[in-house]
C-alpha cells in the first residue's frame, strides 16, 4: 500500500484553497494534516478519498492515479453521519458485502472492539455523540481499509471521550497497521498519535513544515517531550502574530 | 449463592417495571382518549339540550338523537353501507391512482435532472390551477360515471403526495449520500440504501395531506352528480329538505376520514420509528 499525493491543488469557483500539495505517507505511518480552520485540511483528505474529483495534480493510491473512490480507503468523518434509520448493528455492516451471517459476525466483532457490546439493537437516535462515533469508526475499520482517513473525528467530542477514542484508534492501528492520514486542529491530539505531522497555512494552503515525531509508543500525555514539540507547532502556526493582526 | 438471587430479583424488578410501564402507557393512552373526548361529548349535551328546548327549529338543525336514529334507518335498510362503500371505493381509488403516478413522476424528477427540467415547470403550472376547477371538463370527457369521479380525486391527490416526494428525495443529506459514495454503491443501491428512506418521512406527510384532499374532493364529484355516496346524501338532504341527513352525512365523513388518517397515521409511525422526534410529555 502506498499514498502519494503530487502537486494537489484545488481550486473553488476561482478561489485557490489548496495549492501545490505534495505528500508521500509511508504504509503503516500516521500522518497529521494540522492546520488553522479554513486552510484546506479538508479539502485534501476529500481529494484523497476521492469523493472530491475536481482538484489538480496526481493522488497515487497503490499505483492507481484514477479520480475515484478507492475500495481500500475507509472515511471516518467529523459527524458520525450514521443512517437513522438502521440499528447499530446494520450500521456497521453498510459497507460489507457478502453472506449476511458472516457478516453480521464480522460486525459484531469490530462492535466489541470498539466498546459498544450489547449496543447492536440501538438505534441512532439512542446513542450519545461518543457512541455514535465509535460506531462510525467502527463501520469505517469493518471493511479493514488499508489507508485510514480521518477528518477532526473527535473535535466534537468531551475531553474523556475523546482521550478514550483516541486510544482506541491507537488499538485499532496496532492492530490493524492501516495508514491513516489525520486532519486535525488540536495540536495535543497531533502530537500524541501521529508519527509525522504536516503543517498547512495560508490561505490557500500550502505546505509550510513536516515534523517527524520519533517518541516512542504508548505515549504519555502532557510529557516533556509532547511540550517541546507543541511549543515548536505553535511557533511555526505563529498564532500570536496571527492574533494581533486580526 | 448471594449472587444468583441478586441478578434473580434483578430480573424480577425489570420484568415488574416493564409491567408497570406498559400499565402506564396504557393509562395515558386511555387519559388522552378521555381528555379529548371531553369537549365533543359537552358539545353533543348542550346540543341535545337545546334542541329540545326548541332553541335550535329541528327543520334547520336536528337534536343529534334525531340524526343519529336517521343514521340507524339507513342502516337497517342496508342503504347506509352502500353509500358508504361506494363513497369509500372512489376515494380509495383515487388515492391509490394519485400516489401511484406521483411517486412514479416524483422518483422521475427527482432522481434526475433531465426529467426536472422537462416535468417540473408545466407539474407546477399546472399545480396553481385549482384541482376543482378540472370538475366541468372531467365530466364532459368522461361523463358523470365513476372514471371521472375517480381522475378528480386522484387529480387531487396527486400534487400534495408529488411536491412532498420531490422535495424529500432532493432535501436527502448530502453527508449521508457521500457515506454510500465512499461504500461505492451504484445509482441504485443509492436510491434504494439511502435516498428512499431518507426521504420516506417528507413521502408520508405528502400521503397524509394527499388522503385529506381526496376526501374533500370526493364530496366534490359526489356533489356535481352521483346517486350514491355520502356527497349523495348531502344534495338528497338538502333536496328532500331534510338537515338530520345532511348532518348524518357530515358527521359519517369527519368518522370515516379521521379513521382512514389514524390508519396512515399507524403506518407512518410503524415506518418511522427509527426518527427522533419531538414527542409531548
Ligand atoms: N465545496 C466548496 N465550495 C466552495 N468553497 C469551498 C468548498 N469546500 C471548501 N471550500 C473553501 O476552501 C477553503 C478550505 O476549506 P476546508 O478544506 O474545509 O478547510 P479546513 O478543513 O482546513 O477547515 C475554505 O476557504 C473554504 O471556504
Ligand atoms: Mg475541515
Amino acid at each position: 500500500m502506498s499514498l502519494t499525493l503530487r502537486n494537489v491543488s484545488r481550486t473553488f469557483a476561482g478561489a485557490s484553497a489548496v495549492r501545490n500539495i505534495s505528500l508521500s505517507v509511508q504504509p503503516g505511518e500516521i500522518v497529521g494534516l494540522l492546520g488553522t480552520s479554513g486552510c484546506g485540511k479538508s479539502t485534501i483528505l476529500r481529494a484523497i478519498s476521492g469523493l472530491d474529483d475536481g482538484y489538480e495534480g496526481e493522488i497515487e493510491i497503490n499505483g492507481n492515479t484514477a479520480k475515484e473512490v478507492h475500495d481500500t480507503t475507509g472515511f471516518i468523518f467529523q459527524e458520525p453521519r450514521l443512517l437513522p434509520w438502521l440499528t447499530v448493528l446494520d450500521n456497521v455492516i453498510f459497507g460489507l458485502k457478502g453472506e449476511h451471517a458472516d457478516k453480521q459476525k464480522r460486525a459484531k466483532e469490530y462492535i466489541a472492539d470498539v466498546g459498544l457490546e450489547g449496543k447492536e439493537k440501538l438505534y441512532p437516535r439512542q446513542l450519545s455523540g461518543g457512541m455514535a462515533q465509535r460506531v462510525a469508526i467502527a463501520r469505517a475499520l469493518v471493511t479493514s481499509p488499508e489507508i485510514l482517513l480521518l477528518d477532526e473525528p473527535f473535535s466534537a467530542l468531551d475531553a474523556f471521550t475523546k482521550m478514550q477514542l483516541q486510544d482506541l484508534l491507537l488499538d485499532v492501528w496496532k492492530t490493524y497497521q492501516s495508514t491513516v492520514v489525520l486532519v486535525t486542529h488540536d495540536i495535543d491530539e497531533a502530537t500524541y498519535l501521529c508519527d509525522r505531522i504536516v503543517i498547512l497555512r495560508g490561505q490557500p494552503g500550502e505546505i509550510d513544515r513536516e515534523i517527524t515525531l520519533t517518541e516512542q509508543r504508548p505515549r504519555k500525555r502532557g510529557s516533556e517531550e509532547l511540550a517541546r514539540y507543541k511549543a515548536d507547532i505553535l511557533e511555526s502556526l505563529n498564532l500570536d502574530r496571527a492574533r494581533s493582526i486580526t | 449463592m448471594a449472587k444468583s438471587t441478586g441478578e434473580l430479583t434483578g430480573v424480577y424488578i425489570r420484568e415488574h417495571t416493564k409491567k408497570k410501564e406498559r400499565n402506564k402507557k396504557k393509562k395515558k393512552q386511555t387519559e388522552v382518549v378521555l381528555l379529548g373526548s371531553i369537549l365533543p361529548v359537552l358539545l353533543f349535551i348542550l346540543w341535545e339540550f337545546l334542541s329540545r328546548q326548541g332553541v335550535f327549529p329541528a327543520y334547520q338543525l336536528p337534536a343529534p338523537s334525531a340524526v343519529f336514529s336517521a343514521i340507524l334507518d339507513m342502516a337497517a335498510t342496508g342503504a347506509l353501507w352502500e353509500h358508504i362503500s361506494i363513497t369509500v371505493y372512489r376515494v380509495f381509488a383515487g388515492f391509490l391512482f394519485g400516489t401511484i403516478a406521483a411517486v412514479l413522476l416524483g422518483s422521475l424528477v427527482g432522481f434526475y435532472q433531465k426529467a426536472e427540467h422537462i416535468f417540473d415547470p408545466i407539474i407546477q403550472a399546472f399545480r396553481s390551477i385549482p384541482s376543482l376547477a378540472w370538475v366541468p371538463l372531467f365530466i364532459l370527457w368522461m361523463g358523470i360515471g365513476e372514471s371521472s369521479k375517480i381522475t378528480m380525486i386522484a387529480v387531487g391527490v396527486f400534487f400534495p403526495v408529488y411536491l412532498n416526494l420531490v422535495s424529500g428525495i432532493l432535501g436527502v443529506d448530502r453527508k449521508l449520500i457521500e457515506v454510500g459514495k465512499m461504500y461505492k454503491l451504484t445509482p441504485l443501491q443509492q436510491v434504494r440504501r439511502i435516498i428512499l428512506p431518507a426521504s420516506l418521512p417528507s413521502f408520508f406527510v405528502g400521503v397524509r395531506s394527499g388522503l385529506g384532499l381526496g376526501w374533500m374532493f370526493v364530496v366534490a364529484a359526489e356533489l356535481m352528480g352521483a346517486s350514491q355516496g355520502l356527497g349523495y346524501l348531502l344534495v338528497l338532504g338538502q333536496n328532500t329538505l331534510s338537515p338530520e341527513t345532511i348532518i348524518a352525512s357530515i358527521i359519517l365523513f369527519a368518522f370515516i376520514g379521521k379513521s382512514t388518517d389514524w390508519l396512515l397515521k399507524i403506518l407512518e409511525a410503524r415506518s418511522l420509528y427509527w426518527q427522533d422526534r419531538f414527542a409531548k410529555t
